[in-house]
């Protein structure tokens, strides 16, 4: 059971939690984006063996997302930070 | 029938007999004892067959480790059919069988296998049976498995725990002890689990500090919470300890097993080790027992295995068994594969030793009555020394750390010359080691690591700066000093059977046949031989299993490696991982605020998307069909009421919710005016039709989602994730008030009579269609909305959820009659509106519904709109929502029903049916489906296809009924 | 060396000194015609097909461990075709029958036993999604049957039945086609086959980088050092992604843990393999007699092969309450493979966006039932150079066009 370190609450037990996958940049304006990016953008991902830096949201506690890293080999977990009102991915 | 009870020693109460039986006779055996120990006092001698061969099989062991005495254990209405008996209580009552033997377990036909055994090696099934084998697989399947399950309801109530505790140790022994003394002087909050009744120390004697062992653990354990019965039995991620703990005593209606799940900040394992045997010819006889084993059914429960006994051993450890069975008053011969024993002779006055021997043959019927000692490096049976009768032998091959708790934490494991074992190396997570699992091997080294392990995690655990509280290190008697073991891993006599694993029958020449046939890596032995698969798990026979292995192709043991220790430590109650989760609490239903309403109307009542909502209300002697038929006539033709509480409401607020809308919503929500209502589809980024719905605009800033009840959790979490992530900066806050209101539509041409008779002060006169207004209903604050899901003129009125019964109560009264889901469906069917999952799935796009007038006039860059325009959403063959009008009127084809053609002489899919009904509206059977290219089929005859029955239909527009919408408007 | 029951008996009568290895240990060349990375039942499987069907001369199989060790050795073992888009249905179908004849194919007992998989429905609901499915099946050539209740109490008495159950059981249907495989002999027997036609199966031998010539692959960077290649393929399930990195591009893959499960072992009592549309819990009971069971993906990404206890928890919560009286029998065993799941939950079987390089990967929790045809179309690609007409749908072209196959999006059955 993963001890998951909410920016907002704390550390909890990871069943609050739900993982919402690598953070990744919408594409604007998307209507001129090519088939090609667009689909990059939908379904390709990293898919990273190690630590890598995470969506996770904290939907059974304070409802909101943030960002994690957190190794997928050891499922160590690492620093998790509030999302900036920047974009992320960006 | 050798052995037999002492008339003292042990923790046994003498006082308490209890009475149980074994095969149908009646036994006796004391408070405290384990029923194997309770066999064994008994003279019970074969307890089962082996899985491949049907050899006789006795107790082994002591502990968790046993292989053999798994056995069928009813005790009232407990029943366990794969009961390992070393690990069972005895209890009064308890009925114990043999899970194996026909005939009987003494007398097994199936025993003749054995005489088949040279043609039957590990791995014989992937070399025969083809073809053939789905002949031989229901005979192999029926020779196979263990105990027989009874499939009548367990009535047992199990829970799950969480715990969480600075310092978890793992292990009562001496050890564990040490440890959980030494980190509760610390102040820290300390948890102790062990999988006996009782510690080690409470029999095996022995004095630390200058008091009896059994004392000092009493002492040792004072403010620690300790959880016996309870085997740690995965670690997991982030130090969290699996705990099963057994609660055989439960009184009826209380929790049996219970789960516990402990997160420590440190964890202490103490897992001790377990013994392993030494590997000789015909060493799987009943009377062939563990040293160890034999030692503590000695001091533990007052039992002599046997009188007269052969000890074969490796190591010093053993000879603490001999001088307890020589003090018991046991003949006892010892077979020493190390060329002299050194002092721990000293011990055994009166035992024969034979030095640089081992057993290389047993014999006798059901069990032993001699065992032949020769040299180490005999290589045939006729090279013994002597020929010593005996009814146990005892086998002590060295000792195995129980690392699997070390192992499952990430840690690596090391291969020790020296100890003959893998002990932990380096770990991973926030853990110590300690006693016998970390190489200990006296008293006095177990309690000195345990001490400094327990140290050490409540170390960790104090502030910077802050001083340790003293406490001196337990202290007991050296041993004498010790003669390393020596490994010997099998007697060299060729063609001997010498077994690695008793339960599923792997030999040495099995492990010989892998490593010829290149199964050598040490997974491909297990698989191939099936070793260590056993309900065992191999606790007994894996290294020795490797050993052979690593010998066999010049490996050493340590590059050979291990195969993966996986959890469960020991078996594990089912029953008790899933905890409370059973039953109407696996996954809760939500009900209505009128429930108890709809079931005083006798409703039938079923799961729609995770409620529990009317179907339909049949009356007295009234088949579904007819029922349906019935209530959506009423509400075509009188007046309709229907529960739609269920029904999302979402408030979104905010100065940026107009513009944060209008780029989740597929349709153009900013222009809507407050007050008034707009049927919307939602988009999953991928284009596909996720959901729909109706938004209301309550205010400039404040709208009223209504997803399907189903989605609404999935729509607030993905406008939480949109504006989280995405759009940060907009000012809008979303709330899910679903639980809030209960909301009933009534509906039907009398719909105005009825709501005549409602108090409130909302005009209905001046409410247009798709229009909303707020007021009090009944005297209590509501809103009425007008919007039709059946194509009827129709008002939903919501008042707070607790006036939710009244109100329905009211409008009952009033002579609307209410209609359930599956009359909605056939009225909804009529009018040709879409049901989100029902209608459309997975890969539906705007398109496919014929909804593509709000995208030409949308600018925004909505959800999901650039995937609107790949190629596969541009086909023009891509299946779209129309009606299927069956050619004959009277027949209602079954949803799932398929449109097909014939293409080259096969019948293709053209698409499906999704719904369909019997229409009351138009007197005939109607259907809505998704068809390839449909609308440019409309007008065409098509075939349908129901699981071989073949029928026509001919394609149209879905609407059936009211196409203009007079009803709705006027 | 022929297995066969005279076989046995001979060797038994030698003393079964006489058994030769079931695959050789060969010296690892420094160059090959085709390369196929990852030695479970997929990439065996291609080497076969590779050497058998394409007559390819010179062919390794290299396996950074043991091979069969990965998703090869940690399934259920259910095979089945009951899918619902033809693309689908006829990838798996061919599979299914290469499985049918496999066992003689090889001469090795692969203990294929096809005592049927039975989807159950809940809901009427359910049934009208089953009927599409079945419908479905049939207009693609699979033989399926819808089953009421009753039928399915006639077949499984140990079901939960009772209709105030979370999860009545209105119905469902059956696949009698389907059932389970003895997974680690599929891998052997192709590993056996492979080698007696001259593939060279080398363990311990992990990928670390490719060898290029401009634009192509044109080898492999290895732990024993390098291997140049005619052609290479990559079949390796929980490593997909991580392949794919070091040949510089990135798949629509994310890869999870997914765990399954064993009690311990009793006499027979659940004859077919068991699965729930509800909770997507799957269980079979296995010649040894365990149940084997299993149900969805852990919640987050892992490419650590183990299980967490949560999704444990609810594993067996969802299989108590299909079968309520197995609460009192004991878990003996949980383990996890990593999956590489695509968005469509399809496999992807194709060209790698770079020359030279051919995939077979993204079979997400249903590899072990493909692993005939993943190698079978793998070899053709690695062959021909182009696709099968089985794997064209399963492109990696699909997520740019939009033409996903998602098997649970058309019928809503659990995958």
């Amino acid at each position: 059971m993963l001890s998951i370190p909410c920016p907002f609450c704390g550390p909890r037990g990871e069943h609050e939690f739900q993982w919402g996958g690598e953070p990744v940049t919408r594409p604007v304006p998307a209507s001129e984006v090519s088939d090609a990016r667009w689909a990059n953008y939908l379904y390709l991902r990293t898919n990273t063996k190690g630590r890598d830096r995470e969506l996770w949201c904290h939907a059974g506690g304070c409802g909101q997302w943030f960002t994690m890293e957190r190794d997928t080999m050891t499922h160590e977990v690492f620093e998790s930070a509030q999302i900036s009102l920047g974009r992320i991915g960006a | 029938m050798t052995g037999r009870r002492l008339s003292e020693g042990g923790l046994i109460d003498r006082a308490r007999p209890v009475g149980f039986t074994w095969q149908g006779r009646s036994l006796s055996g004391y408070a405290g004892d384990s029923l194997a120990s309770a066999l064994l006092a008994n003279g019970v001698r074969v307890v089962g067959r082996s899985f491949k061969y049907h050899r006789p099989r006795g107790i082994f062991a002591a502990g968790v480790e046993e292989p053999n005495a798994i056995l069928d254990v009813t005790v009232g209405a407990t029943h366990d059919p794969n009961a390992r008996a070393t690990l069972v209580e005895l209890r009064e009552g308890m009925a114990a069988r043999a899970i194996s033997g026909w005939p009987s377990v003494g007398v097994d036909v199936f025993q003749a296998l054995d005489l088949l055994h040279r043609f039957i090696p590990a791995g014989f099934y992937y070399k025969t049976f083809m073809p053939g084998w789905e002949r031989f697989e229901p005979a192999i399947r029926q020779m196979a498995g263990l105990g027989t399950a009874r499939i009548t309801p367990d009535p047992r109530r199990f829970e799950t725990r969480h715990a969480e505790v600075d310092v978890l140790v793992v292990g009562g022994g001496a050890a564990g002890l040490a440890a959980a003394r030494a980190a509760v002087a610390s102040n820290v909050s300390v948890m102790l689990v062990d999988e006996n009744p009782v510690g080690p120390l409470q029999w095996s004697g022995g004095v630390i500090d200058g008091m009896p062992a059994a004392d000092w653990a009493e002492e040792a354990v004072k403010g620690v919470a300790v959880l016996s019965r309870a085997t740690a039995f995965a670690y997991q991620d982030h130090n969290t300890v699996a705990v099963m703990e057994r609660r055989a005593d439960a009184a009826e209606g209380w929790a049996a097993d219970r789960l516990w799940s402990v997160k420590a900040r440190q964890v202490v394992l103490a897992t001790g080790a377990i013994e392993r045997p030494l590997v000789f010819p015909l060493n799987d006889r009943p009377g062939v027992m563990l040293a160890s084993a034999v030692h503590r059914y000695l001091a533990q429960y007052g039992v002599l295995v046997g009188a007269e006994v052969v000890i074969v051993a490796n190591n010093d450890t053993a000879y603490g068994t001999a001088a307890a069975l020589l003090a018991a008053g046991a003949k006892v011969t010892i077979a020493d594969v190390r060329p002299d024993p050194g002092p721990v002779a000293a011990l055994v006055a009166g035992a024969r030793i034979y030095p640089a021997s081992t057993v290389i043959g047993t014999g006798g019927p059901f069990g032993i009555i001699y065992a032949d000692i020769g040299p180490v490096d005999a290589t045939r049976s006729d090279q013994l020394t002597a020929r010593v009768p005996c009814d146990i032998v005892a086998t002590s091959g060295g000792w195995t750390p129980s690392v699997h708790l070390f192992s499952q934490s990430g840690g690596k494991l090391r291969w020790d010359d020296g100890a003959s074992a893998f002990l932990p190396g380096a770990g991973r997570q926030s853990q110590h080691v300690a006693g016998a699992l970390a190489g200990a091997n006296d008293l006095a080294s177990c309690l000195m690591s345990g001490h400094e392990a327990g140290r050490n995690a409540a170390a960790a655990l104090r502030e910077a700066g802050k001083r340790a509280p003293r406490l001196t290190v337990p202290r007991a008697e050296a041993a004498p000093v010790a003669t390393p073991l020596r490994p010997y891993w099998f007697v060299p006599i060729a063609g001997a059977r010498q077994w690695l694993d008793f339960q599923n029958d792997v030999t040495v020449a099995d492990v010989g046949l892998a490593a010829a046939e290149n199964f050598q890596s040490v997974e491909h032995l297990k698989r191939y031989t099936t070793l260590g698969m056993a309900t065992d798990q191999g606790k007994t026979s894996n290294v020795n299993g490797l050993a052979v292995m690593a010998g066999l192709t010049g490996r050493g043991i340590g590059e050979a490696g291990t195969t993966t220790f996986r959890p469960p430590y020991a078996p594990v109650s089912l029953g008790a991982l899933a905890g409370q989760r059973h039953g109407s609490l696996y996954a809760p239903l939500r009900q209505l605020p009128a429930h108890a309403e709809h079931r005083a109307l006798f409703a039938e009542m079923r799961e729609y998307g995770g409620w529990e909502r009317p179907a339909f209300y049949p009356q007295f002697r009234e088949d579904p069909p007819r029922t349906i038929a019935r209530e959506a006539a009423m509400v075509r033709t009188e007046a309709g009421l229907f529960d739609g509480s269920s029904l999302g409401k979402i408030e979104v607020q905010g100065p940026d919710a107009a513009a944060f809308l209008n780029l989740m919503y597929y349709n153009e929500v900013a222009n809507l005016k407050p007050g008034r209502l707009r049927y919307v589809l939602l988009l999953r980024e991928s284009g596909i039709v996720l959901d729909d719905g109706v938004v209301a605009r309550l205010a400039e800033d404040r709208y009223l989602l209504s997803p399907s009840s189903s989605h609404t959790a999935g729509v607030l979490a993905m406008l939480e994730q949109w504006h989280q992530t995405e759009y940060p900066a907009m000012q809008v806050s979303f709330h899910d008030v679903t639980a809030a209101w209960a909301t009933f539509a009534v509906c039907g041409p009398r719909v105005g009579d009825i709501l005549a008779k409602v108090e409130t002060d909302i005009s209905l006169a001046t409410l247009p269609h798709m229009g909303i207004a707020s007021g009090t209903i009944m005297g209590v604050p509501g809103r009425i909305a007008r919007v039709s899901f059946t194509g009827e003129r129709s008002y939903e009125l919501s008042v707070p959820a607790g006036y939710g019964p009244a109100l329905w109560r009211h409008l009952l009264a009033q002579g609307a009659a209410p209609y359930g889901i599956e009359s909605l469906s056939v009225l909804r069917a009529e009018k040709g509106y879409i049901l989100i999952g029902t209608d459309t799935d997975g890969l539906t796009l705007p398109e496919d519904l014929g909804m593509s007038g709000p995208l030409r006039a949308k600018k925004v860059d909505f959800v999901g709109r650039r995937s609107l325009a790949t190629p596969d959403a541009l086909r023009a063959d891509r299946r779209q929502f129309v009606g299927l009008l069956p050619d004959d009127p009277g027949f209602v084809p079954a949803v799932g029903t398929h449109a097909a053609m014939m293409v080259d002489g096969v019948r293709r899919s053209l698409g499906w049916i999704t719904t369909s009904a019997h229409s009351p509206a138009t007197g005939r059977s109607i259907c809505l489906g998704m068809i390839e290219g449909g609308r440019a089929r409309i007008g065409q005859s098509v075939s349908l296809f129901d699981r071989g029955r073949v029928s026509r239909a001919t394609i149209c527009s879905p609407v059936f009924h009211d196409a203009a919408g007079d009803k709705l408007h006027g | 060396m022929r297995y066969s029951a005279v076989q046995l008996i001979r060797q038994g009568l030698a003393g079964h000194t006489g058994w030769s290895p079931a695959w050789r240990t060969p010296e690892l060349a420094r160059g090959y015609d085709a390369v196929v990375i990852g030695g479970g039942a997929h990439g065996l499987a291609a080497a076969y097909y590779l050497r058998k069907i394409h007559k390819v001369k010179r062919v390794a199989v290299l396996e950074r461990s043991w091979i069969g060790g990965g998703n090869t050795g940690r399934n259920t073992t259910i095979v089945r075709s009951n899918y619902f888009f033809p693309e689908s249905a006829a990838l798996y179908d061919f599979s299914l029958r290469l499985y049918e004849g496999l066992s003689e194919e090889l001469n090795y007992n692969i203990m294929l036993s096809q005592r049927g998989v039975l989807n159950l429905a809940h809901s009427e609901h359910d049934m009208e999604l089953m009927c599409r499915s079945v419908n479905a099946m049939l207009l693609n050539g699979i033989d399926v049957e819808l089953l009421s209740a009753a039928q399915i109490r006639r077949e499984v008495q140990t079901l939960n039945f009772e209709r105030d159950a979370r999860y009545p059981i209105f119905g469902g249907f059956m696949q009698r086609r389907g059932g389970v495989a003895r997974h680690d002999a599929v891998a052997w027997g192709y590993a056996r086959a492979a080698s007696d036609l001259g593939v060279d199966i080398v363990q311990g031998c992990e990928v670390t980088g490719f060898l290029r010539d401009g634009d192509r692959i044109t080898g492999v960077e290895t732990s024993l050092g390098p291997i140049s290649a005619g052609v290479t393929g990559m079949s390796v399930a929980g490593h997909s992604g991580v392949l794919a990195g070091l040949a510089g591009f990135r798949l629509p893959i994310t890869s999870y843990a997914l765990q399954a499960m064993v009690s311990e072992p009793i006499k027979p009592i659940l004859n077919t393999v068991v699965m729930s549309t509800a909770t997507g819990m799957y269980v079979s009971q296995s010649d040894k007699g365990e149940l084997v069971f299993g149900q969805g993906l852990d919640l987050y990404p892992s490419y650590a092969q183990r299980g967490n206890l949560p999704v444990a928890q609810t594993i067996v919560a969802s299989m108590l309450e299909m079968f309520p009286s197995f609460r009192r029998l004991k878990l003996l065993r949980q383990w996890a493979g990593v999956v590489d799941v695509c968005w469509d939950y399809s496999p992807i079987i194709g060209p790698a966006p770079v020359d030279g390089l051919f995939m077979n990967c993204g079979w997400g929790t249903g590899g072990f039932k493909g692993s005939p045809v993943g190698g079978w179309t793998l070899a053709h690609l690695m062959a021909k150079g182009d696709h099968h007409v089985l794997s064209r749908p399963f492109d990696l072209g699909r997520f740019t066009s939009g033409r996903l196959v998602d098997e649970a999006a058309g019928a809503g059955i659990a995958h």
